[in-house]
């Protein structure tokens, strides 16, 4: 593999790794509210959730920028008072990369949070723990297969996101130029085409190997607690 | 004791209950399927909040909506048994029976130590399986030994064994009554299966459409009307506590009850205090002493009551003595050709064959 192969594949897994890292919190956190709470404005707020399956990735983008951007309200204050800048970084690129699969990982962990028996946390908490303890030692770990389902997915469509990266951290070699970035790089260049051929290929690897490898935890997980 | 007194509305079913329970002992909640048990279970144990009501074991006050005192369920001490266990799939036994005694508050007195359950229960090989590799009935022991050894001062078993087949039904109570033996705290064990009542309990708590119908000693629920209304009239019999005296020559038991002795077809050893329940239907009543007849227990009685039964029957409360009471239930023809009024002296006669299966162990007081 060529140099530019090499960073192309090193970037995607490194932006499609940290995507997951910044989502699991976050989308673990949204899957309780919407199983376990009521809340007026969770409708609303379910559908926001879910924005970025339907929208075009451009305007994630796009408004990524507005908000993250050096002039936006979040990415102004990031900037000035840490001298952070996410816009047109690879950090960014994991942001946008995040936001995108977000919705994949909520909807994974929220099947498995509405498939457990709430009984077993009732049961939990006759035996003596509170809501935190309850929600570590049993909560957590009965939907640890909806959680690495939802991760390895990510991780996989994370590998290949263009429209947001590509909008909202531009396409800088060994910076934000993922795999995909790589290939549409290459397809605009003369003679590109064989090196083309050879990333779609990797894309293509990658993706497989990452749903066998999804398919095969959650097996592994589900025989764990006797499904 | 433990007072229970609660009220609930859901929808339109509403619960309303008020009884107490001895410190030890078993006390059963019994009732048809929908009646309430499980609702009323949920809220002693704090899963679900009442209306209104209090809950109190002993000296300490679990539950008081007049003085806006309620104790988190997690806080109540108060093991509870579900009628699906409920064992978390994602630990080992061990990890089961470990969850709740890693929890209980420093400086709760620990009556209940690991070893006792282990032995208690017969759980000594079961430790490193997983729940899926659990029988129904090895479940229940399990979440048995996980209740109790968070160390409750109140334990609440919801239909343990409703989930179960009849061998395992037959498997498991044995462990329930050496628990209840065992243990020096309160029991409430939910059930619609009076012979499991039969067996375990000294006080029932008949419970109807969210009310309290009958509650006091299974002795006198034994002969309540409502109580006929739930378990059907083929069920209906008076339940009578005695002692066994001795076995005979013919290796029958000879129980007392009463003023009487019955003879039983059933090993039981000398001394031990027993209930019995005699069926209403396997009572003959006789004017006189009979002769020549198979029949091994001819008891001395007098007719309290005749009352009026399904069909073309009745049901004659005759009193043996002592405060027992048996239920006789013949047709209403032989009634009239006895002269059956309340105060005539009569035999009441009772197969030794037909008490089987009717002798249970009470508990040691």
């Amino acid at each position: 593999m060529s140099p530019a192969e090499t960073d192309a594949l090193a970037l995607s897994l490194s932006v499609a790794a940290r995507s997951v890292i910044f989502n699991l919190p976050v989308a673990i956190l949204v899957a309780w509210l919407l199983t376990r709470t009521r809340f007026a404005g969770r409708t609303v707020f379910d559908a926001f959730v879910h924005l970025p399956l339907v929208l075009p990735p451009v305007v994630v983008g796009y408004l990524l920028l507005l908000v993250f951007g050096v002039r936006g309200p979040v990415g102004g204050w990031l900037y000035d008072s840490f001298g952070i800048q996410l816009a047109f970084t690879s950090t960014g690129a994991a942001l946008a990369t995040a936001v995108m699969s977000f919705p994949l990982v909520v909807r994974s962990i929220r099947l498995s949070l509405e498939t457990l028996d709430p009984g077993l946390e009732d049961a939990a908490r006759t035996l003596g723990a509170g809501p935190v303890d309850r929600f570590f030692s049993i909560t957590l770990p009965l939907i640890a297969p909806g959680i690495l389902a939802g991760a390895v997915t990510a991780f996989a469509a994370g590998l290949g996101e263009f429209g947001a990266v590509i909008t909202f951290a531009s396409n800088i070699p060994g910076e934000t130029r993922t795999l995909p970035l790589a290939l549409y790089t290459a397809l605009q260049t003369p003679d590109g085409d064989s090196l083309a051929a050879r990333l779609a290929l990797i894309s293509f690897s990658l993706g497989l190997a990452g749903l066998l490898v999804a398919e095969f935890l959650a097996r592994r997980l589900r025989r764990r607690l006797g499904r | 004791m433990l007072h229970v007194q609660l009220s609930k509305r859901r929808g339109d079913f509403t619960l309303d209950v008020d009884f107490v329970a001895p410190i030890p002992g078993v006390t059963a909640l019994f009732g048809r399927s929908g009646c309430g048990k499980s609702t009323l279970i949920s809220l002693i144990a704090g899963l679900m909040s009442p209306d209104s009501g209090r809950v109190q074991i002993g000296e300490d006050t679990l539950l008081d909506t007049g003085r806006s005192l309620e104790v988190d369920a997690r806080h109540r001490r108060v093991g509870v048994v579900f009628q699906d266990a409920r064992l978390f799939p994602h630990l080992s036994v061990l990890g089961n029976l470990q969850y709740g005694a890693r929890r209980v508050p420093r400086g709760t007195p620990a009556p209940i130590g690991f070893d006792d359950v282990v032995s208690l229960l017969g759980l000594g090989g079961l430790t490193a399986r997983r729940p899926h590799e659990l029988s129904g009935g090895e479940k229940q022991r399990v979440a048995l030994g996980r209740a109790l050894l968070a160390q409750p001062r109140l334990l609440l078993l919801d239909e343990p064994l409703a989930s179960l087949d009849l061998a395992r039904r037959e498997e498991l109570l044995p462990y329930f009554e050496k628990l209840r033996d065992a243990l020096a705290i309160p029991i409430v064990y939910v059930s619609h299966q009076f012979d499991e009542v039969l067996r375990l309990a000294t006080r029932v708590v008949l419970l109807d459409a969210g009310r309290v119908h009958a509650d006091g000693d299974i002795t006198t629920v034994s002969r309540h009307p409502a109580l006929r209304a739930i378990v059907g009239p083929d069920a209906v019999g008076a339940v009578m506590s005695g002692v066994v005296e001795r076995t005979d020559d013919a290796g029958l038991t000879v129980i007392r009850v009463g003023d009487a002795e019955l003879l039983v077809d059933e090993p039981a050893p000398a001394g031990q205090r027993i209930q019995i329940q005699v069926l209403a239907r396997d009572v003959i009543v006789a004017a006189s002493r009979p002769t020549g007849l198979s029949v091994r227990n001819a008891v001395s009685a007098r007719v309290v009551s005749v009352s009026p039964d399904v069909g073309r029957t009745v049901l004659v409360e005759l009193d043996i003595g002592r405060t027992s009471t048996l239920l006789a239930r013949i047709t209403v023809r032989a009634s009239q050709e006895l002269g059956l009024t309340p105060d005539k002296q009569v035999w009441a006669l009772i197969k030794a064959v037909s008490l089987r299966g009717h002798v249970f162990s009470a508990p040691a007081r």
